[in-house]
């Protein structure tokens, strides 16, 4: 029984370097596009070895001691009532305090510089994005070019991106692995996410908090551009010449579905992600003006 | 009359469901015959059912536990088959509703009905024996505690057939859990189910607590207890503390499902935020409550089996007490992405941080247990070992996704899965099967077996890592968690290896199937009468195997933490025979606890199902018989010296026979 388990346990050596090495041609999280990206990687680096300097001893030391003080050992000492020592008390609490010190420090400096409500750039660099997680589909809308999509993200590289993220249903969390950081996108909040991608392409993005029956297809494609490339997909959805209201369109497109196609809307509806949030402000469906909460105000 | 049950709640077109209903429904039939062809009801009824014994009901918590790993694996290995297959278009073969179930009740009986009642059967067995005491302080509300659990039990199998389960997830986040968004009766059994077993829990966290604090042998002085005692007295603490926060968080969201309030709603100023944050408030503390008397288990196995004195047994016990009062101070890394300012989330990820310095100065105290040592290497020690080197890579990446900077890439991404298996598999599941390896001859007297126990280990091991080893490269990928189906066709090599892990952990639970079937086959051969069969040190091994149902004859003293083993050093005979014997105050057992969760589950029922006058009459029925039982004064009764002369005196005769 052991034995052929173990013969299958060869066979499977193979195939799991095999993955391995597969795995390391596109993992999004190690190959990122992005300043953030960047950073966070090199931070679950760091993190890692760091941490390396007590997860080999230990797992060194389990192995040999278990090993050298095996009973049939008659070599080795055997002291039945050795149960203290300073030194040692002192080294196992000394470097784990260290380490965990050390990283504190590490941990304290990126969740400033990581910060996602942390502007990127100079002021008013920025590219502005409202996103509004609805089931099962994102809706994307650029206030300055005064249109939106379903399902399709387009900016120019090496321009900073402000997100300001929102739900129209349950919560959802807005992510592109490739890019860094996710943010949760709830109803009634304005939550809101800096990033920035350094290279062209197209990113998967994708809910990553589960929410309900579509989650698993709530993806959507992010095409970074040079800004000329941008500009001509803009005109694109100009051309589209379907109208976002609140209280029109977009109920319609609020609805339930999955797997939905990209769409295009122009012109949108102005303040029309301001009266998403403020929609929840009393009964769904009666907005009312008024203060809403950031999600960064209402966490704290 | 029926409020919202009716036949179309039976999904009797689901072939998988029904399938499952089927196999447990022949199960129960089985189990039923049996009894009913052996005449073993009264048996059933007078020695187990009723019985305020903690070793019986500490053997029935983990036989309901075992089972339910059985169920919770079944939902595992059917989500890693569907992700076997759904990728790049391919629906595999559970629609969403399904696998969302699936996920959804995984997590609820690894958690609720596995963990909890490993956990709580394994205190219950061994806590007042290494205490010395002759049962808990509540003996009564032990059973309630029980049957309580149990009848929560009840309810999450009955979702299977009857209606649905949630669809939510396990914690059932708001505002996905309110009615809006689950309109169904799922999120109603996930409610009744934990808030009944939750009464259980808490009442157990009471009931252990003052029989920790009260009931000590005399000598016991705090800093002379056995170090499970001392991680099972944190554990209740955190109970006690945590519990109220699960049961009146479950309660607003209840209020809002039932009667319409806004607490947790997206409008009328209900707060989502607040929801997490409380059942985080609780479910932080949860794990703690989880791994803290593993944390204990491993230190007797360890020196049990070392034949040594653990090593820093203060540094133990200070070590255990800070991670207890740190567990409730670090909730709110489980959700760094809400998007807090950088302060708080630096605080909390410091802070939980911090909590990985004592339990690394755990481990290196466990190692220097195995120092200077005399190891044998049976299963319980194998699963030690196992747990240290796997508990420590889980830690590792524990303390990654506490950095807030790292956790916004990693977190509700596979790598949050792996990780937190990679540490309940390590230690609670390692831990678990430590401990039954341990204490199973003494709470049934005979041996467990050896080579099926060390295979089982093995399948666990090997299986842990190629099922969740994958998971934490996939998560680099970006494969986030939940997903019933994928796109990206470079995910599905290492769901492969994934799969085959969790076919191997199969195995490893087929071991145990196994090495319990070879053991209670040879438990003739296996007997040990000898009450200390590991050469052990602490109290429990002075009691009979199994201990007779009062324990001990008469009460130990105790002088020092390793008092047995100091007594036997010293050459003292432990076993010898007192010069008289003297009556012994006994509970008696209780038809009301079992009747009072009866009803307990009628309810909970009937209000999953809005049946208004069947909750009723399940209220007024627990109320009742509550009162009923508050009157009899017939409680408690003495066991005649003569009686426990004679018992003691068989086993002793028996015990000489053996020898």
């Amino acid at each position: 029984m052991i034995e052929k388990s173990l013969k299958s346990l060869k066979a499977l050596i193979p195939l799991v370097v095999s993955a391995l090495v597969l795995s390391g041609c596109n993992a999004a999280l190690m190959d990122p596009s992005g300043p953030v990206g960047k950073e966070q990687k090199s931070l679950i680096l760091s993190s890692f070895w760091i941490m390396q300097i007590v997860v080999i001893p230990v797992i060194i030391m389990t192995v040999v001691f278990a090993w050298r003080y095996r009973r049939n050992n008659r070599k080795a000492t055997y002291s039945p009532n050795w149960a203290h020592s300073n030194k040692i008390e002192a080294v196992v609490w000394a470097v784990p305090a260290v380490i965990i010190l050390f990283l504190g420090i590490i941990t304290w400096q990126t969740s400033h510089s990581l910060d996602p409500h942390k502007p990127i750039g100079e002021e008013g660099e920025a590219m502005e994005i409202q996103a509004i997680s609805l089931d099962w589909k994102w809706m994307f809308i650029y206030p300055e070019q005064g249109i939106a999509t379903i399902n399709e993200l387009y900016f120019p590289v090496d321009r900073p991106v402000y997100f300001n993220v929102t739900s129209e249903t349950v919560m959802n969390a807005f992510f592109i692995p490739r890019l860094g950081s996710q943010i949760y996108a709830m109803a009634g909040m304005d939550n809101d996410l800096y990033l920035e991608a350094d290279q062209q392409g197209v990113y998967t993005g994708k809910s990553a908090h589960y929410s309900g029956k579509g989650f698993s297809q709530m993806s959507f494609e992010t095409h970074v551009t040079d800004q000329q490339e941008f500009e001509n997909w803009v005109n694109r959805v100009r051309q589209a010449d379907r109208q976002l209201t609140y209280t029109g369109s977009y109920q319609d497109v609020a609805k339930p579905s999955v797997n939905d196609p990209v769409e295009y809307f122009h012109p949108v509806e102005s303040g029309l992600y301001e009266r998403v949030i403020t929609s929840f402000q009393s009964g769904h469906g009666q907005p009312e003006n008024g203060q809403q909460p950031t999600g960064a105000e209402a966490a704290e | 009359m029926l409020g919202k049950l009716s036949l179309s709640a039976i999904p009797y077109h689901e072939p998988i469901i029904m399938g499952a209903v089927g196999g447990m429904a022949l199960a129960g039939l089985v189990v039923v015959a049996a009894l009913t062809y052996f005449r073993k009801w009264t048996y059933i009824w007078k020695e187990w059912i009723t019985s305020v014994d903690h070793k019986k009901i500490g053997i029935m918590y983990l036989i309901v536990a075992l089972v339910m790993l059985l169920r919770g694996f079944a939902d595992a290995i059917m989500m890693r088959t569907q992700q076997l297959i759904a990728y790049g278009g391919a629906e595999g073969y559970l629609p969403p509703h399904h696998y969302d179930q699936i996920f959804t009740a995984h997590g609820v009986i690894m958690i609720f009905f596995v963990a909890m009642g490993l956990v709580i059967g394994l205190m219950n067995i061994a806590v007042p024996l290494q205490i010395g005491a002759r049962d808990v302080a509540f003996p009564f509300l032990n059973n309630v505690s029980f049957w309580m659990f149990a009848a929560g039990m009840v309810l999450v199998n009955l979702s299977l057939f009857v209606g649905e389960f949630a669809k939510t997830g396990w914690l059932a986040y708001a505002p996905l859990s309110g009615l809006k968004y689950s309109p169904g009766v799922g999120v109603d059994y996930w409610i009744w189910a934990l808030q009944l077993s939750g009464v259980g829990t808490t009442l157990t966290g009471v009931n252990f607590f003052v029989t920790i604090l009260k009931m000590r042998a005399p000598g016991m002085t705090m800093f002379r207890m056995p170090i499970f005692t001392w991680t099972a007295l944190c554990t209740n603490v955190l109970i006690i503390a945590a519990f109220p926060i699960l049961t009146v968080t479950i309660a607003l969201v209840t209020l809002d499902r039932y009667i319409g309030t806004h607490f947790f709603t997206n409008d009328m100023g209900g707060n989502q935020m607040m929801y997490t944050n409380l059942i985080w408030a609780w479910g932080h503390p949860e794990v703690y409550i989880l791994i803290l008397p593993m944390f204990g288990i491993f230190s007797e196995v360890v020196a049990t089996f070392s034949r040594k004195r653990l090593f820093g047994y203060n540094t133990m016990v200070w070590a255990t007490v800070a991670i207890t009062v740190l567990s409730f101070l670090v909730w709110l890394h489980h959700f760094f992405t809400m998007g807090a300012g950088a302060n708080v989330n630096a605080f909390f990820g410091i802070a939980t941080m911090i909590i990985a310095i004592p339990t690394g100065v755990k481990i290196f105290n466990w190692l220097f247990t195995m120092y200077r040592g005399s190891l044998q290497f049976n299963a319980a020690i194998l699963w030690t070992i196992g747990f240290l080197i796997t508990f420590t890579i889980g830690g590792m990446t524990g303390v990654m996704l506490a950095v807030p900077g790292a956790n916004f890439v990693l977190h509700n991404t596979l790598f949050v899965i792996a990780h937190f298996h990679n540490v309940i598999i390590g230690g609670v599941v390692f831990g678990a099967m430590a401990g039954i390896s341990y204490w199973f001859p003494k709470a049934f007297g005979f041996m467990l077996d050896e080579k099926w126990g060390k295979r089982s280990f093995w399948f666990w091991l090997i299986g842990f890592y190629l099922a969740f080893m994958p998971l934490y490269i996939l998560s680099f990928m970006g494969a986030t968690r939940r997903m019933q189906s994928y796109v990206d066709p470079s995910w599905h090599p290492l769901m492969v290896v994934a799969w085959v892990g969790a076919v191997c952990i199969l195995a490893g639970i087929m071991c145990t199937v196994m090495q319990f079937y070879v053991s209670i086959r040879d438990r003739k051969k296996n007997r040990v009468l000898s009450g200390d069969p590991w050469d052990a040190r602490t109290l429990e091994w002075l009691a009979h195997s199994p201990p007779a149902f009062y324990n001990f004859a008469k009460i130990p003293e105790v002088s020092s933490v390793d008092s047995l083993w100091d007594r036997k050093e010293r050459g003292e005979n432990i076993y010898e025979e007192p010069d008289h014997y003297e009556d012994i105050h006994m509970p008696r057992n209780t038809t009301a606890g079992p009747v009072l969760c009866l009803f307990a589950l009628i309810m909970g029922f009937a209000l999953v199902w809005h049946i208004w006058w069947m909750a009723i009459g399940g209220f007024v029925g627990v109320i009742v018989t509550f009162i009923v039982r508050s009157f009899n004064e017939d409680i408690d009764y003495y066991v005649p010296a003569a009686e426990v002369e004679r018992i003691e005196k068989e086993y002793r005769q028996q015990a000489e026979m053996q020898a």
